[in-house]
């Protein structure tokens, strides 16, 4: 191939002013090998996935050495512990089994494990209840270590017992343990992001998975081409999408390819980071709303996310995970900015939520405001995930704060704002008792 | 031929081609093409290199010209050919 030096520069520029990067590296896999009634005999046998995590880890450095491409985190998403939870259904197991993860990822220097997690869709099985149940004292006492609750999906309906229960645990976490922590509708089993990535059902016993972190070089092609009709605007993300995505095809099929397993997928999200230049919001605002939030939003992010999906989906043969923009608050220095001047609240990141796949994400909510808005909330995002038949997820962040404060958790995770819940009383609904049943969208499978 | 891409920009100044491409041949690196420019004062290169042969591995060979780059007051950046390749071809 004869190299262009108009296209080396391009790269070049890519990679090393708009933050092109790859933000995570996940390998997947099974540990249901180690299953047994006996504790000891899970703890030891689960030992057995250190030598593929370490091998995992000298792939990705090798892979990342030969490029020159910066690999943020490196990931391991396992079976869910509610497997494990179902054979020894003891809480102190449950943090047990945590601890004995973390220790794993801490061991290997791999940024999150992720997996304590439960299926819980349509009624609390024994394991999904005491996962539920420890939750938050498996979370306090781990650090790499993430966590998701899948209440509800399409074919399912909302199970909002699992939704209240979630909500109790969360407000007896540490700020950083519910940022590992996330409820959701329709969780994707190949996903990369955490906390809702596990290693799902139906998949080969390890997997490699990959996101690529790119809102610089969106907004950057957006700036530099100053589009004038929907449609230059449409093809300039859809070619800058195809290019990013590209890296993260090369970089998942070579660590799949160094380490022997299948590659999985590329999620097409666009994932911002705290880091100035690097923001979904600074997308939407260089293609012409002032300031996210306003009119207009809605349709800017719904063009942005079709036109990604469509450039991505030919730059890849295998999609997965969310795929779809990332709106958290915290992680979005632009986005954080928005939730303190008061241009985005939670109706906002709702109404965004219809036209891309994270729903409301690294968000504070004052303890003050009590339980119940917080389960309404969530009960609204995965509400819509089954109507509307999408993966939506909801990782709030309790804190003993007032509205328009915040706390910094620093690196990815970035600034908590706490954004005021409606004061409007919803206790005599979300007191209901039950499940919420799935919908018309069910029908549609058969 | 295995390619990868050289990038070399700073203030210009006498003996950067030398330096760096003097490392690239102790390394037994061939350069394919070159290409430098020279705009109010500022020095960029891009070499396309053949690392097939070479006696240490790519993340070794960034490493020791970014080396050189810093004893030479430059920026180097070092990327495998395959990148570029993705990013830009169907």
């Amino acid at each position: 191939m004869k190299y262009d030096a108009e296209e080396i520069v391009e790269v070049v520029k890519m990679l090393n002013e708009q933050d092109l990067d790859i933000r995570s590296v996940t390998l997947s896999v099974n540990t249901l090998f180690a299953v047994s009634d006996e504790e000891e005999k899970v703890l030891r046998k689960l030992e057995k996935i250190n030598e593929l995590v370490s091998k995992f880890v000298d792939a990705v450095n090798k892979v990342e050495e030969k490029y020159g491409i910066r690999i943020v985190t490196k990931r391991v998403s396992v079976s869910p512990a509610q497997y494990f939870l179902e054979v020894i259904s003891k809480e102190g197991f449950g943090v047990e089994l945590a601890k004995k993860l973390d220790e794993i990822a801490e061991r290997n220097s791999i940024d999150y494990i992720s997996g304590y997690s439960a299926h819980a869709e349509r009624g609390l099985s024994k394991g999904a209840k005491v996962l539920l149940d420890s939750l938050s004292s498996a979370l306090n006492s781990t650090k790499r270590l993430t966590g998701a609750i899948n209440a509800a999906s399409t074919m399912d309906g909302v199970n909002v017992e699992a939704v209240k229960l979630f909500v109790d645990q969360i407000f007896s976490m540490r700020a950083d343990a519910s940022a590992r922590t996330s409820i959701l509708a329709n969780s994707p089993k190949d996903s990369p992001f955490v906390p809702s990535a596990h290693h799902g059902e139906g998949l080969p016993d390890a997997l490699v998975n990959v996101a690529i972190s790119g809102p610089g070089v969106i907004e950057s092609a957006i700036r530099a081409t100053s589009p004038k009709s929907f449609v230059e605007l449409y093809e300039v993300i859809k070619k800058a999408s195809f290019k990013i995505t590209r890296l993260g095809e090369l970089i998942g099929r070579s660590v799949a390819k160094q380490m022997g397993v299948s590659f999985g997928a590329v999620d097409l999200s666009v994932a911002p980071s705290p880091k100035v230049g690097d923001s979904v919001a600074s997308i939407i605002e260089t293609m012409g709303i002032e300031r996210l939030g306003g009119h207009g939003s809605v349709a800017a992010l719904a063009l942005m996310m079709d036109a990604v999906k469509k450039g991505g989906s030919m730059a890849t043969s295998s999609v997965g995970g969310l795929s779809s923009a990332f709106i958290p608050v915290s992680e979005d220095s632009v986005m954080a900015e928005r939730a303190i001047e008061g241009s985005i609240d939670f109706f906002t990141l709702l109404a965004l939520s219809s036209v891309c796949n994270s729903g409301i994400d690294m968000v504070g909510v004052s303890k003050r405001q009590g339980k119940d808005k917080v389960i309404g909330l969530i009960l609204d995002v995965l509400a819509m995930g089954i109507m509307l038949d999408k993966i939506l997820g909801v990782r709030v962040i309790p804190l003993d704060a007032n509205p328009g404060e915040y706390v910094d958790l620093g690196g990815l995770l970035g600034r908590v704002v706490v954004m005021k819940l409606k004061d409007i009383d919803v206790s005599k609904f979300t007191r209901l008792a039950g499940h919420m049943p799935n919908g018309i969208k069910r029908l549609e499978m058969g | 031929m295995e390619p990868a891409v050289v990038v070399v920009i700073g203030t210009d100044r006498p003996g950067i081609v030398a330096g760096i491409s003097s490392k690239l041949a102790e390394r037994n690196v061939n350069i394919v093409d070159i290409s430098q420019t020279v705009l109010r004062g500022l020095f960029s290169m891009i070499m396309i290199v053949d690392v097939s042969k070479s006696t240490v591995s790519l993340g070794k060979l960034r490493e020791e010209l970014q080396q050189r780059g810093k004893e030479l007051g430059v920026e180097v950046l070092v990327y495998h050919g395959e990148v570029f390749q993705f990013i830009e071809r169907i």
